[in-house]
């Protein structure tokens, strides 16, 4: 019980430590888990950030889920994820609380009007990180500029989008697969 | 029942979006076409706030959300909806991480899913940019290629991704930073007039 409450209270402070989501939790993740805690080592650790950033969800849940697991089972792994959204939980909701309050004022909605600017750049900047990523050959170029235009064009379902990828994805691999055989 | 509806809508969202909170951008667009729990210029109110707040921006955009269709219930429901399938995903995956990374099948999926969700962010990044810095409204109405740009907007996006890029000094400064500046240019000059 007390290691529950120490994954909780770990995580919790994880979560509420980390600006810019994901990314910016790695630091942190290494200072408390790491070395403080030592409840896993930095291999693992990136282990854990790649999977997170391949597989369903959140890389911060992902993460959190993986180190919970692994110090104290599932259970461990629920307690952690909770512990790392419970900032979140808290804050936004008081923020959404008084943001209704303000939609109004006119500081607020020019504020948001730059504010709104800075975050097309913010995403740039991410888009293009995530492109020297995994934009690796032709077919990933092609996989992005389909479902970059189909998203754009059409009004289809992104669940469509990630599965037909997946399935392109396999397809190109056991190709290539059966061409070195 | 709102709750159970809202937690379906986030279950779907956590268990496709591959790549992070920004990949779930494009579900909540979705979401917003579907349903009227919250408009585009509220999700980019929702990004901004994510992002410059602690905490993973997936779950404050969560929560934000679903604090819009039901109050903070339903702010908690949305966040529980959005991270049970990678809970349960991720649990099982730890247990067989060996395999799982050894496996070919799986690799090969992933080779194709991280280009997609590159794409999936890049396309709801571009949806937004669209109706803030272009107002086809304004160019029918005048008639006038001046008014089809947000010039505002244009100069304070390519000033900041300069010094958020190129700038030695600047270029590794908080993101947070960047909003507040952003934030305080807005005020200055009344970026949402313009939008009028």
């Amino acid at each position: 019980m007390k290691d529950l409450f120490e994954l909780f209270i770990t995580f919790a402070r994880i979560g509420g430590l980390t600006f810019g989501g994901g990314y910016a939790m790695l630091p942190i993740l290494q200072r408390e888990v790491v070395d403080i805690k030592k409840w896993t080592t930095t291999e693992e650790l990136m282990d854990y950030y790649a999977i997170g950033q391949t597989t369903p969800g959140l890389i911060a849940v992902n993460t959190a889920t993986f180190i919970g697991q692994r110090y104290r089972g599932t259970l461990g792994g629920v307690v952690a994820t909770f512990g790392v959204i419970f900032p979140s939980l808290f804050i936004i909701s008081i923020i959404a609380m008084f943001m209704n309050n303000f939609e109004d004022s006119i500081v607020l909605q020019n504020a948001f009007a730059g504010i709104r600017v800075s975050v097309y750049v913010l995403i740039l900047n991410a888009v293009i990180k995530l492109w020297k990523k995994s934009i690796v050959d032709k077919v990933g170029l092609l996989i992005f500029l389909l479902i970059f235009s189909l998203s754009i064009f059409t009004s289809l379902s992104p669940v469509l989008f990630v599965i037909g990828a997946g399935i392109i994805g396999l397809l190109t691999k056991m190709q290539r697969g059966e061409r070195l055989k | 029942m709102i709750y159970l509806q809202l937690y379906y809508e986030f279950f779907q969202a956590g268990l496709f979006a591959v790549g992070g909170g920004l990949a779930t951008l494009p579900f909540l667009y979705d979401i917003s076409d579907r349903t009227s729990w919250f408009t585009y210029e509220q999700l980019a109110d929702m990004i901004a706030i994510s992002e410059s707040t602690p905490g993973a921006i997936g779950i404050n955009m969560s929560t934000y959300a679903g604090y819009m269709a039901a109050g903070i219930p339903g702010g908690i429901v949305a966040s529980l909806g959005l991270i049970t399938p990678a809970v349960i995903i991720i649990v099982i995956v730890a247990q067989f991480l060996n395999k799982f990374k050894d496996n070919q099948y799986v690799q090969a999926i992933f080779y194709g899913l991280r280009p997609a969700s590159t794409a999936l962010i890049a396309a709801a990044g571009f949806a937004v940019v669209m109706i803030d810095l272009v107002h086809v409204d304004l160019f029918q109405m005048t008639g006038s290629f001046i008014d089809l740009i947000n010039w505002r907007a244009l100069i304070l996006a390519i000033v900041l991704f300069y010094l958020s890029n190129h700038v030695r000094l600047t270029k590794n400064l908080h993101p947070v930073i960047f909003i507040a500046f952003a934030a305080a240019i807005g005020i200055i000059f009344n970026f949402a007039e313009v939008a009028l």
